[in-house]
């Protein structure tokens, strides 16, 4: 798997999206990237472009070599929130891309079943959507979007409306399960600790030039500590950075 | 158990007030009529004569036919209103033209009491079932039309959005995530398609000399039988609060329970 951006640039029309410029990028098989960036940077227009679900305005981006045209199960998005169906139970919401797919019953049920173990939640299967907190909606999200073995898993925000605590777990074990299943993620987020502690790489966008300000590598053991004073540097480095690159 | 007993005691509120209207309206009757003669007995229905009216009309088997065909012709019209009114409610959503442009033209007929469609039906279909039938439509269809476009429109874009990321075709987008999304408010429009169907029955029937309900009202009249018109707009009220409640309350409320909303 490797995705590549050639000079992508986006513009609207309407102004309802942030602009994006002259963008030049490529993540490689089973690296987790992280974007930062101040609102307003364009970080969630670069997913949609690369999800497919908006077009470039200028540029390509190439998925194994093959120009991105359209949203498909290859990219599949976890976002923010609210993103599963409330007419569906937790085991109905995991299946749904499978379903999608046609892949059989069976296989469905038992990679619904995987996931939702590897996610601690097997026993929560038949609920319904409102009667699980905002934690374990964004794990059932986690594992809907596991199941479709994607070669890429784009992940727009998904801790950021949770509370500190509950985020700080997820994010835990979202390495975990990178770990083990040797995914490809792009991961936005405005929290520069979530970035450090996720990424192989993190890339600073700046709203002043809509574009890619820097793109830091992160070299250091996994699991990461928070307080760990390399860690403490590269998050100062990037704070920095973030805050260099604040449209005045 | 706690929720059936608070469910009991307020049907047997509702029972219990009913009751006591009822035996008012008697007293009322007895007084105004029997007594003081201020109104003349043609004139004025009573709970007992109503009663009675409803013996022997049913023994006279005239009431049962009257609320079957009116049903049938109900929810035939009804049926075909629902079917209209989606597919046009779908169009409009589909096509920013018709939106743009057809919309406020079906939100305007929309308001249009059904009786005004009598004398286009009697023109075209003459005193017939279909005559009956065209009134009930266009007295339902336009409003569902609009509260299907309305249902399909509020569905968040972020299901589709996680859909369509998920590799959903244009199809199964429609079938599995902007159906039901939008079934709540979809049911709420059927509701009040229903009910706007129900009394757009009644003008269409009252018209025309086939057998319903709308006909017996008439019949009513014509015979000056005050008790037999009391009757049917009795039966009338009684057939659209069972079809709103037993059947549009509970899916709806069934569908909102499991929905958490």
């Amino acid at each position: 798997m490797s995705l590549v951006l050639k000079n992508v640039s986006k513009t609207f029309e309407d102004s309802q999206g942030d602009v994006l410029n002259g963008i030049n990028l490529e993540i490689r098989d089973g690296e987790f990237v992280c974007v930062v960036g101040q609102s307003g940077c364009g970080k969630s227009t670069l997913l949609n472009l690369i999800a497919g679900l908006e077009k470039p305005t200028d540029g390509e981006i190439l998925l194994d070599g093959r120009q991105v045209d359209g949203p498909s199960a290859e990219r599949v998005v976890m976002f923010q929130e609210h993103a599963l169906f409330p007419w569906l139970s937790v085991i109905e919401n995991v299946k749904f891309g499978m379903k999608l797919a046609g892949i059989p019953q069976k296989e469905q049920e038992e990679t619904a079943v995987k996931y939702l173990r590897m996610m601690q939640l097997e026993d929560c299967r038949d609920y319904a959507i409102h009667q699980l907190s905002g934690g374990m909606r964004q794990r059932v999200a986690l594992a809907r979007a596991l199941t479709l073995d994607s070669k890429l898993l784009l992940m727009d925000e998904p801790f950021s409306a949770l509370d500190k605590q509950t985020s700080n777990r997820l994010r835990g074990e979202l390495q975990d399960i990178w770990l083990k299943t040797n995914r490809t993620i792009l991961f936005i987020t405005h929290s520069v600790e979530e970035a450090v502690y996720l990424a192989d790489r993190v890339i600073v966008m700046s709203p002043a030039r809509n574009s890619i300000a820097d793109i830091i590598s992160i070299e250091l053991e996994r699991p990461r500590h928070v307080y760990d004073e390399k860690f403490m540097e590269y998050r100062h480095r990037i704070l920095e950075k973030v805050q260099e690159n604040v449209q005045v | 158990m706690k929720k059936s007993g608070v469910w009991k005691s307020k049907y047997i509120s509702e029972f219990v007030f009913l009751c006591v209207l009822v035996l008012l309206w008697q007293l009322f009757y007895i007084l105004g009529v029997d007594v003081f003669s201020i109104w003349k007995a043609y004139a004025m229905p009573s709970p007992a004569g109503v009663l009675k009216s409803f013996g022997t009309m049913l023994s006279g088997g005239l009431l049962l036919p009257a609320v079957g065909y009116s049903l049938l012709r109900g929810f035939g019209g009804y049926l075909l209103s629902v079917v209209i009114g989606c597919g046009l409610g779908l169009l409009m959503n589909y096509f920013p033209y018709l939106r743009r442009n057809l919309r406020p033209l079906v939100m305007g007929i929309q308001t249009l009491p059904s009786i005004c469609w009598v004398p286009f039906s009697i023109l075209w279909f003459g005193l017939t079932q279909q005559a009956i039938i065209f009134v009930v439509v266009m007295g339902s269809a336009f409003s569902i039309a609009i509260a299907a476009d309305n249902a399909v429109r509020n569905v968040p874009p972020i299901y589709k959005k996680a859909a369509l990321t998920m590799g959903a075709e244009p199809g199964q987008i429609y079938r599995d995530v902007i159906l039901p999304a939008s079934f709540p408010e979809l049911i709420s429009g059927l509701k009040q398609g229903w009910s706007f169907a129900w009394r757009a029955l009644m003008s269409g029937e009252v018209m025309t000399t086939c057998i319903g309900l709308g006909q017996t009202l008439i019949t009513g009249r014509n015979l000056a039988d005050i008790n037999q018109v009391m009757l049917v707009m009795v039966i009338i009220v009684l057939i659209g609060i069972f079809i709103d409640q037993m059947i549009f309350g509970r899916l709806e409320k069934r569908v909102y329970q499991k929905r958490g909303l």
